[in-house]
């Protein structure tokens, strides 16, 4: 089974959250620039008298594509990485994921989300 | 008898003429920051498109409507049309020791950039067929009349002993008060008040406030019309404005929060708004004193008209009309003739009559300017309609007006 991540998490722990996969060997990712409001709710901005409230904060959305069996050692990974405590450290949502095709090789399934040097060929998984 | 051009004279003020030139730009900058993505462009345009029709008009009759031979006090006649007799020579009421061509150039930037000032009130919402009628009904009624009112030879203002060192009134009273007429007639952006209607890019802000300082030197110090003491009077009090007043700004913004980027630029530009009369009449010392007044001034202003509901977008009444107002009054305190010999004492050296003088200038010209933008602006939106339509408003006026999107 292959699964998909999508982890919103503080833009200010993106670079904590990326050296967390890397040190497990999770190599595919991609990274999106969003806005929302969850808990946290908003901020306060200083504008040219007195300050005003955003609701909607910026935060940064991860996908990462992986086999089922990496699951929950990435989302220890991320849970570790990118807590602080405080509101708005974010939510992770996993869902299934029907089919991956690499588009180089056309290699589907667990063969197209694997890497060099990667999370299963530390783990001694090879391509088929 | 010699040539009467002063070369050093000469190549200050041309100097000068490229600096205030440079403001119009600046405050397009300025503007451009504090508007949404979508309307930069737009925002953008209606300052610079000021350079182009004040270009023409103020060739063509802007300039004899506000220095030709006066009729009445009022405004000026048509003698210079064409700026027919207007060049290398000088001119015994304007340009002593200059070109009389390069007096009318210097004055040219003053035309452009105080109808750009206004636009700041009505961005974001105005149709720009409107928009240009309205520019140009605006310089030729009340501007150019304005001007010679204050600073034409035999205009009424001037005559009675008005100190307007550089357009206090002219100018930034003028724009303030017109903005906040036409910001009445044209109504708030759709969502004001309900969400924030953030500034896109602080940057281009923080940018066009900087510019504007360094073209100030050249709107106020080249008011002296001359390379001498005067002028360099003005760029200091210019200069201790500015800064008193940013700093002042950015412990009001740091009191209520943190000390905002956004508002100690726009402190250094309420600063500069409020010497502008004042710049060639009183010292640095009270230069000071008139930008840390101008601050809270500027940022309680602010926070009333929000407090007031009006979509006076950009705030130009607060930052210029208000700024501008205590520099006029500023002036009737703080004037001092050892300053400057051709202007005169105020209050505190004296001479209370001038207070008097400077409060009947400033009555003129929030009555004058917010009167007439008033009625300008009702008959142009009961006629042909200042606003572009809800949809247009909400794709942005760069796509729905300018057909270009600032950044793809």
């Amino acid at each position: 089974m292959l699964k998909k991540i999508e982890a919103i998490i503080r833009e200010e722990k993106l670079n904590d959250v990326k050296d967390a996969l890397k040190d497990i060997g999770i190599v595919g990712l991609n990274v999106f620039e969003i806005r929302g409001h969850g808990r946290q709710g908003g901020i306060k901005l200083a504008g040219r008298s007195g300050s005003y409230q955003v609701d909607l904060l910026p935060k940064i959305q991860l996908n990462i594509v992986l086999s089922e069996h990496n699951l929950e050692d990435t989302i220890e990974a991320i849970l570790n990485s990118a807590y602080t405590g405080e509101t708005g450290d974010g939510l992770i949502f996993v869902y299934p994921v029907e089919e991956v095709i690499r588009i180089r090789t056309r290699e589907r399934g667990h063969e197209a989300v694997m890497y060099p040097g990667d999370i299963d060929e530390r783990k001694g998984r090879k391509k088929a | 008898m010699g040539n009467p051009i002063n070369s050093g004279d000469t190549a200050w003020i041309l100097v000068c003429c490229s600096l205030v030139l440079l403001m119009t730009p600046a405050l397009a900058l300025f503007y451009g920051g504090m508007a949404r993505r979508k309307n930069v462009l737009s925002t953008l345009t209606l300052s610079y498109v000021f350079m182009l029709l004040i270009g023409v008009q103020w060739v063509l009759y802007g300039y004899s409507l506000a220095f030709g031979e006066d009729i009445g006090g009022l405004i000026g006649g048509l003698n210079f049309v064409g700026l027919r007799g207007v060049g290398a020579a000088v001119n015994p009421n304007y340009a002593k020791t200059i070109p009389h061509g390069l007096f009318a150039a210097f004055q040219m930037m003053f035309a452009v950039i105080t109808p750009a000032l206004i636009t700041g009130a009505f961005v974001e919402r105005v149709r720009f067929k409107t928009f240009l009628l309205f520019s140009l009904i605006w310089v030729t009624l009340i501007y150019d009349p304005l001007c010679h009112w204050v600073w034409g030879k035999g205009g009424w203002l001037g005559a009675m002993g008005a100190l307007d060192f550089a357009g206090g009134t002219v100018v930034h009273i003028a724009a303030g008060f017109s903005a906040l007429a036409f910001a009445l007639v044209i109504g708030p952006r759709k969502g004001f008040g309900k969400f924030p209607i953030e500034p896109h890019n602080i940057i281009l802000t923080v940018v066009g406030a900087g510019l504007l300082w360094v073209g100030w030197f050249g709107f106020n110090a080249g008011s002296a019309l001359a390379a001498n003491g005067v002028a360099v009077n003005a760029l200091l009090t210019t200069n201790s404005s500015a800064a008193m007043a940013g700093l002042v700004w950015m412990l009001l913004s740091w009191l209520d929060g943190r000390p905002s980027t956004l508002g100690l630029a726009t402190g250094m530009v309420v600063g500069l708004a409020a010497v502008t009369p004042a710049s060639g009449f009183v010292t640095p010392m009270a230069a000071l004193v008139i930008g840390a007044v101008a601050a809270p001034l500027g940022y309680y202003g602010i926070r009333f008209r929000e407090k007031c509901r009006l979509d006076e977008s950009m705030d130009v009444w607060a930052c210029h009309g208000l700024a501008s107002t205590w520099g006029m009054v500023a002036t009737g305190l703080f004037a001092t003739v050892e300053v400057n010999s051709g202007g005169a004492n105020g209050l505190f050296y004296g001479h209370p009559a001038q207070l008097g003088i400077q409060l009947v200038a400033i009555a003129a010209t929030m009555a004058f300017t917010f009167g007439g933008t008033f009625i300008i602006a009702k008959a142009l939106d009961w006629s042909i309609g200042l606003r572009v339509s809800g949809m247009e408003e909400e794709v942005g006026l760069d796509i729905s007006t300018h057909g270009e999107r600032a950044y793809s």
